[in-house]
């Protein structure tokens, strides 16, 4: 698939930034007054941002508010709702916490809740495409949920649980690649099943429809960058879990923990940016690739 | 709304035959030609006369080689279009509603003043049907020449898609697929019509009929054989020619 830089920042981008107010709507920490302003502003200004970029990858952004309408079908109707909701929620607990110096349990519980359910229903959006076996795993769900937890623990100065989450982290994600390699073999899609001229002999693609390039080989057929496969997933993980957490470890020191955050940010943005890039979908078959 | 209809009244779609397509992508530009001036946002190029054309296509036609265990190769030309698949994924997935799949006749359509241009319902199609045109930046697909079937302005055999009007070797049957009665499904029927990748589970409406099996030749019937054979036992002038030049 072809990693539009515009989807990578929003899924990124926001997933820390709902990470981060996910843990404040927990209480961890529960600042007030300026110090809440601080903390709330930066979750928001990664939540939102994400969402801005989001809206660059669309061919018509000013007709986006339409895009709230078929919750009952789309998860990525559904995720736009999801993220409205959080944000509102949680600007209610934000102004308790930064106004009246006032923290709303209920409202604060609700918004971390919804955060997370925001995560989730942007997994969802590439969880549900049965067309991109590399995707069409519950592994989708779980690694961006802990991406978020991750990132949000980092954010929100949570060492205790940063550690270990970071660490779950890199493992996950490990997994999640190795089972990724295979997904595509295991989906049983194959230039013979897209034909249905199996049954007659092994089929290979003779001529393509069009000797030029297409929307769809742009799009669906993206191939730069699997070369430098392994070397960049070596750098994600150094970048994502590796380093903060080392990071993490030494003696506690605002650059440091400021690093952490800076490396654990660019290793989800690499990560993210193969989780694009490696996805194979199955209307290569038809063009000959894949399999 | 973008949740797919329980059932439809009808299955209108297309049979296409792989045995007969001759793959002169007649259908491809009759298609672009019509739906360029009709229904819905001209399909675009870009860079036509340049370097590097890209154009939207509803239609378009794959070549593949079929080398069976035993025998000669053989080449399958492959049209490819929507589906119309009865349970479409890259409906359910629209988060505006501009796609949907219509109750009356099962023809899936974008209804292009809602599309935002997102491209998930691309990303949700295994079959490379729908396209974002570069001009207008709203997802493209075949309407199955909705603007021409029910056209009473047309004369009653222009009633068909463009495509199934012009193929010029009667590839391509249009038809209710969900009436077991009609032509198209006698024709499934008859030739084991079948779905392009089942496994997905998107009940695709659209058929295809494979290609029947060929003459089978004896192993010294086959082109190469039969040269061979005179390779090994020439007769006449060539039988000269070889006892004159062994003797050299």
């Amino acid at each position: 698939m072809h990693p539009a830089p515009s989807v990578i920042l929003f899924t990124s981008l926001s997933g820390v930034g709902f990470g981060l107010l996910f843990f404040l709507g927990l209480g961890m920490p529960a600042p007030v007054g300026l110090n809440a302003f601080i903390f709330y502003a930066i979750g928001y200004v990664f939540a939102v941002g994400g969402l801005l970029f989001s809206t660059f990858h669309l061919g018509h952004p000013e007709r986006a508010i339409k895009a709230f309408t078929q919750w009952r079908s789309s998860w990525l109707s559904r995720e736009a709702w999801l993220a409205v909701i959080a944000l509102c929620v949680t600007g209610v607990a934000a102004v308790g916490q930064i106004f009246f110096e006032t923290r709303l349990a209920i409202v604060s519980y609700a918004g971390a809740a919804l955060c997370l359910l925001t995560v989730f229903s942007t997994a969802m959006i590439y969880r549900q495409l049965a067309t991109v076996p590399r995707w069409h795993t519950p592994m989708t769900p779980v690694l961006f949920l802990t991406y978020a937890v991750a990132g949000g623990a980092l954010l929100s100065g949570q060492v205790g649980i940063a550690q270990p989450v970071l660490g779950l982290l890199g493992a996950l994600q490990i997994f999640a690649w190795i089972q990724g390699d295979g997904a595509f073999a295991r989906s049983g899609s194959t230039l013979a099943s897209a034909t249905g001229l199996g049954t007659n002999g092994s089929v290979r693609a003779f001529e393509p429809p069009h000797t030029g390039t297409n929307y769809l080989l742009q799009e669906f057929v993206y191939v730069v960058g699997r070369k430098h496969a392994a070397k960049l997933r070596l750098i994600a993980i150094i970048l994502l879990s590796g380093l903060p957490i080392v990071l993490l470890v030494l003696p506690f020191n605002h650059m440091f923990a400021a690093l952490a955050v800076l490396t654990h940010v660019a290793g989800v943005l690499v990560s993210r940016w193969l989780f694009f890039a490696q996805a194979e979908h199955v209307v290569g078959l038809y063009y000959g690739k894949r399999g | 709304m973008t949740c797919l209809p329980k059932m439809t009244d009808k299955k209108l779609g297309l049979v296409i035959d792989l045995d007969t397509c001759v793959g002169c992508h007649a259908c491809v530009v009759s298609c672009k030609g019509w739906n360029t001036e009709n229904y819905g946002a001209p399909l675009a190029d870009q860079d036509a006369y340049g370097e590097m054309p890209v154009g939207t296509f509803l239609n378009r036609v794959h070549s593949y080689e079929v080398q069976p265990e035993d025998g000669l190769a053989q080449l399958v030309h492959l049209p490819k279009s929507c589906l119309h698949c009865d349970d479409a994924p890259c409906v359910t997935v629209c988060p505006t509603g501009a796609s949907y799949k219509r109750t009356e006749d099962g023809i899936v359509l974008v209804n292009e003043t809602d599309c935002i241009g997102c491209g998930l319902c691309a990303w949700a199609c295994p079959y490379g049907a729908r396209e974002l045109d570069g001009a207008e930046k709203v997802m493209k697909k075949c309407t199955l020449c909705v603007d021409r079937i029910y056209n009473e302005n047309l004369p009653q055999e222009d009633r068909i898609p463009a495509c199934v009007r012009t193929c010029p070797s009667g590839a391509r049957h249009f038809g209710d697929l969900g009436d077991p009665n009609s032509d198209v499904s006698k024709l499934v029927a008859e030739r084991g019509g079948m779905d392009l990748m089942p496994e997905l589970g998107t009940k695709p409406v659209n058929k295809y009929l494979p290609p029947r099996p060929k003459d089978q030749l004896s192993s010294d019937q086959t082109p190469t054989q039969s040269l061979q054979a005179q390779a090994d036992n020439p007769a006449g002038f060539f039988a000269w020619l070889d006892r004159t030049l062994e003797k050299l």
